[in-house]
């Protein structure tokens, strides 16, 4: 057991010390200075600094257990980018349009954000239960289609602001006050909570109900699955909805939390969709897994803003993501196929030791 | 005895499936010249719009090209869009210290370097493809936002996100033959006009990249077809275990696939940087490498097809950044609703009722789109490839065909 809990581990943590290595490498190749580097990013961040990686992290990690819903039914959700704009696009509107008015606005739009979102998954869903299509070059279209509508409803139906559109910003009556973790002007987001609840209620569904062992086993092997009775179509769509849904909620802190507004790029954090691809693929599609990553995401990124003051693009930042991203597949495989080696070994040398005995009943 | 029987008639069939293509490319000039008379839009074919439409369409059709590659030898690269992101820096970088020429291969040569991290986590270690081409765009846009601060801050010209004043590639015209269609095609005579503009457009200060661009084309569609090497290169891509058994070493073939795959990706970026524009910025591509993606979908995975779907995707792609593109959209929604039509008719044929039904709703609705407004907002021509894609793929996913084992992991000894 505890053999098995060291080999899930490992592979996470020697991907993360690779890609700081390969980032400081290729700071050091290009006339920078990775002491600088190192030294920035592993400092202890400043009170500001601190709130800003936890309200990342909610956003991060709201979005890679979309994409893990996905992941475990074996489907390739690289359209959470364009569902959470989707479900972005349309909460903001919903809550600006004055239909509901008061603190419970929120809860209606947080609604609506999950159908936008869900709708715009069950596209792809529909696309690839129907017609056949992948679900990862839909996606693609989909993302790109979201963005650009999205912007054209701004630039059509939002308010003017400044140089650019937004939607209506919300009333003061509908801002949730955030948690007070440090002294000072800075809040943790009050909707950041989503995370946690989305969290829980994914170890939940997964681990301990009927339909996520359904999930589970449709996405592990679907032949077996439709052998002992289950749906393979009906659970595509349910898992893409269910994604999108929870897709559709990725943004909704920041919403909420400080920005009050929707407007295309200005007024919005895109990008978060693929990063939370790829905290899911680090987290290995567990509870515990996804958090852990997304913090890690969050506070590299957070870190990397204070680059700027030692000349290095905060950019360099995204090396290091997406090297940890395929440091950590390949290792993962690799550890696969050592464990796949060892276990014909192991067998192998039970069946040779086992000949005897058999040998001896027989006589 | 089977071979006297076949040949006459496959060389028939082939003669048939020629004139298919030339009839069929005849309809479209009617068509085409059709609307433009009862839309009056003159914009839809003027010489202008359709150089537009060759400039957005070459790195479209390079991107495409690179996905054909590594496609046809089963590996899906979804990187496409960081390898060209690599390019454009590859591109300014070189261009700007070591002229236009060396700017080319410098892109190819950072495509290539994209593609090789590509490679070696999807060929050495089995690592899913889109996970590593998800990956590779991650690093992509980051390497060249680091690169650029890095590198181009100090230039003259340059600054952390940009650069310019480097010298671009020499552009041709074809003497003679550029001022006769360009005569002609200002006479606005039916049908010929249309041609000859293309014809100018495709002869007059055309840049060397474009003609690099379809010496490519025709050389990969030789080179994957006409070949022993590109007969091995898509049994790679089709059976790949199937190819192990005869003696092909998948590996190689893949690895060569992949990097030839990056090389035109990333030069799909130099002629973003020096053929589109003549400088550089960081998130140039704009998702060009994804529109090449699914103009190699939507071409079925062949290089007649990623032409044609890069020249339309090229097309709306360029005339949504002319001024007159409001007004030639609003007319190609009248094209549109004429091949829906047409595609409706051929279903009925078929026999096929609800598809015919669908596809009819979908064209009356768009002819009343056509029939009740002027313009067509500038966001809408934007997304037209991705909305044309799906569609094609909604309707047609049954029809095309991609690689066998496209995108599913080998190793090597598995083979029986």
């Amino acid at each position: 057991m505890i053999r098995r809990g060291f080999f899930s581990l490992l592979p996470a943590v020697v991907a993360v010390v690779l890609a700081m290595v390969v980032t400081g490498l290729v700071i050091a190749l290009t006339g920078g200075s990775a002491g600088q580097f190192y030294s920035t990013i592993l400092s202890v961040p400043i009170p500001r600094v601190s709130v800003t990686i936890v309200n990342q992290t909610a956003m991060i990690a709201i979005s890679a257990f979309a994409a893990a819903i996905a992941f475990r039914m074996n489907l390739f959700n690289i359209g959470v980018e364009g569902q959470y704009i989707a479900g972005s696009c349309a909460g903001a509107f919903f809550a600006g349009s004055g239909l509901v008015a008061g603190p419970a606005v929120i809860p209606a739009t947080l609604v609506v954000a999950v159908v936008a979102g869900a709708a715009w998954a069950s596209i792809g869903g529909f696309l690839l239960v129907g017609r056949g299509v992948s679900e990862v070059i839909s996606a693609i279209m989909l993302n790109y289609v979201a963005l650009t509508m999205a912007g054209y409803l701004v630039n059509r139906y939002g308010v003017a602001s400044g140089y650019t559109f937004t939607t209506n910003p919300l009333e003061l009556n509908q801002q949730p006050v955030g948690f007070q973790v440090v002294d000072g002007p800075y809040q943790v987001w009050a909707l950041a909570i989503i995370a946690v609840l989305v969290a829980i209620g994914y170890w939940v569904l997964i681990n301990h109900t009927r339909f996520g062992f359904d999930l589970r086993a449709s996405g592990a092997s679907s032949t077996a699955a439709a052998a002992s009775g289950v749906d393979a179509k009906k659970m595509t769509l349910i898992a893409m909805a269910l994604s999108g849904g929870v897709a559709g909620l990725v943004w909704m802190p920041a919403f909420f939390g400080s920005v009050h507004k929707f407007g295309i790029p200005e007024n919005f954090q895109s990008g978060l969709g693929f990063t939370g691809l790829a905290v899911a693929l680090l987290g290995r599609n567990r509870s515990i897994g996804i958090l852990v990553g997304s913090l890690l995401f969050a506070f590299l990124s957070a870190q990397s803003n204070d680059l700027q003051s030692v000349g290095v693009a905060p950019e360099i930042i995204s090396i290091t993501q997406g090297v940890v991203v395929l440091a950590v597949v390949v290792a993962y495989e690799i550890v696969r196929r050592l464990q796949i080696r060892r276990e014909q070994e192991s067998v192998a040398r039970e069946l040779a030791s086992a000949r005897p005995t058999a040998e001896e009943a027989s006589r | 005895m089977s071979t006297t029987t076949t040949t006459p008639r496959s060389d028939s069939r082939i003669r048939t499936f020629q004139h298919a293509w030339l009839l069929l490319a005849l309809v479209a000039v009617v068509t085409v010249a059709l609307v433009r008379v009862v839309t009056g839009a003159d914009q839809l074919t003027a010489t202008g719009t359709l150089r537009a439409m060759i400039l957005s369409a070459c790195p479209i059709l390079l991107a495409a090209l690179g996905g054909l590659w590594a496609e046809r030898a089963g590996v899906v690269n979804i990187g496409l869009e960081g390898q060209m992101l690599l390019g454009t820096w590859g591109a300014a970088f070189l261009a700007y210290h070591a002229g236009p020429y060396a700017g080319v291969l410098g892109a190819a040569a950072m495509g290539l370097l994209g593609a090789l991290l590509h490679a070696v986590a999807t060929v050495t270690f089995g690592v899913d493809h889109i996970v590593s081409g998800v990956a590779v765009n991650i690093i992509g846009l980051g390497a060249i936002g680091f690169l650029a601060k890095a590198y181009f801050n100090d230039l003259e010209g340059g600054g952390p996100r940009n650069l310019s004043g480097y010298q671009t590639l020499p552009r041709v015209t074809v003497p003679g033959v550029s001022d006769g269609a360009a005569w002609l095609a200002d006479r606005h005579v039916f049908g010929i006009s249309d041609v000859a503009a293309l014809v100018a457009a495709a002869t007059t200060g055309v840049s060397l990249l474009t003609v690099l661009v379809v010496v490519l084309v025709a050389a990969s569609a030789y080179i994957l077809w006409r070949t022993p090497f590109g007969l091995r290169l898509r049994s790679c891509g089709e059976a790949p275990e199937a190819a192990e058994t005869l003696g092909v070493n998948v590996i190689r073939y893949k690895y060569v696939a992949v990097l030839v795959s990056g090389a035109l990706a990333g030069l799909g970026g130099a002629y973003l940087t020096m053929v589109s524009s003549s400088s550089f910025t960081v998130g140039q591509t704009n998702g060009t490498g994804y529109i090449g993606l699914a103009a190699m979908i939507f071409g079925n995975w062949r290089p007649g097809g990623i032409v044609t779907a890069s020249l339309m995707f090229g097309y709306t792609d360029g005339v949504s950044l002319l001024p007159s593109g409001g007004i030639v959209v609003h007319a190609l929604l009248l094209l549109i609703t004429l091949v829906l039509a047409a595609l409706a008719l051929w279903r009925l044929r078929q026999g096929n009722l609800r598809s015919a039904l669908t596809i009819g709703v979908i064209a009356v609705a768009v002819l009343v789109w056509y029939l009740s407004t002027d313009s067509v907002p500038r966001a809408f021509v934007g997304m037209t490839p991705y909305v044309i894609t799906l569609f094609v793929l909604a309707v047609a996913s049954q029809r095309l065909r991609m690689p066998a084992a496209d995108g599913k992991p080998y190793r090597k000894g598995q083979a029986g």
